[in-house]
């Protein structure tokens, strides 16, 4: 149990009321300041002090970061689109249906009432020997201590592990990802569109941070092109309670048929890496092939090829390849409520 | 080095001595360098806020760093909005802001200073005539230590909002947000379907 401070320690609170405004504030502050969207991942560190910040630029004020739009025959949802919106959003529901689901599921009603998309996508990694504030690689020290003998690791990566261990444990990243998404980010003069897939990063690359977000830049908006609406979607996550619980293992799947055959497809998974994973070299075994129990199986076994489990997450394993035979193969997800 | 020691200790006096605003504060802000990290900053938000809570406008100086639990419960003496895990875990401090369900402790009440914020004291009428959620819970005795109750009970008054005639099954996925220590679900929903049946003026069976 974390000790429980009864205050935040103070800092300067700046509620910019356009994106402009917001870009010229990160310019000035941008090293320092922390950008605040529903806080569900931002209060915790402030409030154990693991981590600390002078300015804080919240962006609950800027209309043109809320609501999702039409574009270009997707839609264009903005950064501070609560969970709640994206889950419930008609469009979605109809067209999207596997990030409206993705969303759905995350943590509790009220969690996904204030946290948004923008944040859910670009929350910090939930190790705990991270988030307790040890010196560990991902806070610029030189050890990793779930990686350790006598380690608690339960909740750890089986895939792509460079000295850190820790996962992305966002639910909406692997939908975002299946969809094609792409992310609008923006600093001060000037704007940048990355695929879903590379907004994410892992230790090998930068063992400190979760995505390509520099200081001084802001996500501020996530485009779902027209290219799967109506696809044969799949979304599972497996978690400990069917509640608040982060992701175990997730998958989510964009399939499309051409006579009982697989004609392209689309597989991430999350909660297994320190990036949520596209599984390329699975979607392209799969193209051309019937859409039946064999082609699961293989897509499940292919999956797994270079997992190397921890201590105590070897059951990510089965579970990892069992889901992406399930996001194949179709048919009502399992344990998701 | 000592020098600085002391003239934050001075300042920190002078502080405590200078204002009302500060002293209401002092609760919250018992701890000294928090105080005068506090005090000595300037720049960002206005901090003398109006907010509006249960209907009403209440002026209150708030933090830059303040969640909404603790301007509910330490300045405007609103306890009914129960502090649990400070966490976004428990649920107890659940209230409305816009008719919406959220974590009081995971809230900056600088965030929501233009939304209507209600809580668990603004549920019944002005006569006294209970809230028929507040009514369900006193009909059926759902609660046994009742920490988590006005939690559970804003939660079920902001979801009967959107789904006025839930089932039991979805009303308990429509308060997944909140916990019960004493594990007493079964009871709890009994009397929040009740609720839920109140509100729609189905008459007692
Ligand atoms: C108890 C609990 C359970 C949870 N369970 C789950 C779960 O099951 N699945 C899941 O996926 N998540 C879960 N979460 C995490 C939570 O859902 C996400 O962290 C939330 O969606 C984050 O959104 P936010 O707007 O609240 O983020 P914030 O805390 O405001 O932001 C998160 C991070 O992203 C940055 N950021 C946010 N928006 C932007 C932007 N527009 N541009 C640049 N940077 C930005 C912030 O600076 C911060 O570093 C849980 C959280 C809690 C507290």
């Amino acid at each position: 149990m974390a000790i429980v401070h009864d205050v935040i320690p103070p800092f300067q609170l700046f509620q910019p009321a356009s994106v402009d405004e917001a870009l010229d504030l990160l310019d000035a502050r941008g090293q320092e300041a922390w950008v605040l969207a529903g806080g569900m991942d931002s209060f915790d560190w402030l409030k154990d002090r693991t981590k600390r910040t002078s300015v804080v630029v919240e962006l609950g004020q800027v209309a043109e970061l809320q609501g999702i739009r039409e574009n270009a025959g997707g839609l264009e949802i903005g950064a501070m689109t609560t969970l709640t919106d994206v889950a419930e959003h008609a469009g979605i529901r109809e067209r999207f249906s596997l990030l409206a689901e993705a969303a759905g599921l995350v943590a509790s009603p009220q969690i996904r009432n204030q946290g948004t998309l923008g944040g859910n996508v670009s929350q910090d990694a939930r190790c705990w020997y991270y988030r307790r504030g040890w010196h560990c690689y991902r806070a610029g020290g030189n050890i990793c201590y779930a990686d350790t003998p006598t380690a608690v690791n339960r909740e750890h990566a089986i895939l792509g592990a460079d000295r850190c261990v820790a996962v992305n444990p966002s639910d909406t990243a692997p939908a975002l990802i299946a969809l094609d998404a792409q992310m609008v980010i923006r600093r001060k003069g000037a704007e940048r569109v990355v695929q879903a897939t590379d907004y994410f990063r892992g230790p090998d690359i930068d063992i400190t941070r979760m995505t390509v977000l520099e200081p001084g830049e802001l996500l501020t908006a996530i485009r779902i092109p027209a290219t799967w609406a109506g696809a044969r979607f799949y979304f599972e996550k497996v978690r400990d309670r069917q509640v608040w619980d982060f992701p175990l293992v997730n998958v989510a799947s964009a399939l499309k048929a051409d006579g009982g055959r697989i004609a392209d497809a689309r597989i991430a998974v999350g909660a297994v890496a320190a990036r949520p994973l596209r599984l390329q070299a699975v979607e392209r075994a799969i193209a051309g092939r019937p859409m039946n129990d064999e082609t699961a199986a293989m897509a499940g076994e292919m999956a797994i090829q270079g997992a190397v489990p921890l201590r105590h997450n070897a059951y990510k394993v089965p579970l990892l390849r069992n889901l992406v035979r399930r996001a194949v193969r179709g048919g009502p997800p399992g344990a998701t409520t | 080095m000592s020098q600085k020691a002391v003239s934050r200790r001075n300042f920190i006096k002078g502080v405590i001595a200078g204002g009302v605003a500060v002293s209401s504060a002092a609760y919250l802000f018992r701890s000294s360098p928090l105080l005068s990290g506090q005090a000595a900053r300037t720049g960002g938000v206005e901090r003398l806020l109006a907010l509006t809570v249960n209907g009403q406008t209440r002026r209150v100086d708030v933090a830059p760093q303040e969640t909404l639990a603790s301007t509910l419960r330490y300045k405007l003496g609103l306890t009914g909005t129960k502090l649990g895990c400070d966490r976004a875990e428990c649920g107890a401090c659940t209230v409305l802001v816009d008719d919406v369900p959220r974590y009081a402790c995971s809230v900056l009440t600088h965030a929501v200073r233009t939304k209507r914020i209600q809580t668990i004291e603004g549920l019944a009428a002005a006569d006294g005539t209970l809230h028929p959620v507040q009514q369900g819970v006193v009909d059926e005795q759902g609660f046994q230590c009742a920490f988590c109750m006005s939690g559970f009970i804003m939660a079920t008054v902001g979801y009967l909002k959107k789904h006025p005639n839930p089932t039991r099954e979805e009303l308990a996925h429509g308060v997944s947000g909140n916990l019960c220590r004493c594990q007493d679900y079964d009871k709890i929903l009994t009397a929040l379907h009740r609720g839920a049946e109140l509100s729609r003026g189905v008459a007692r069976g």
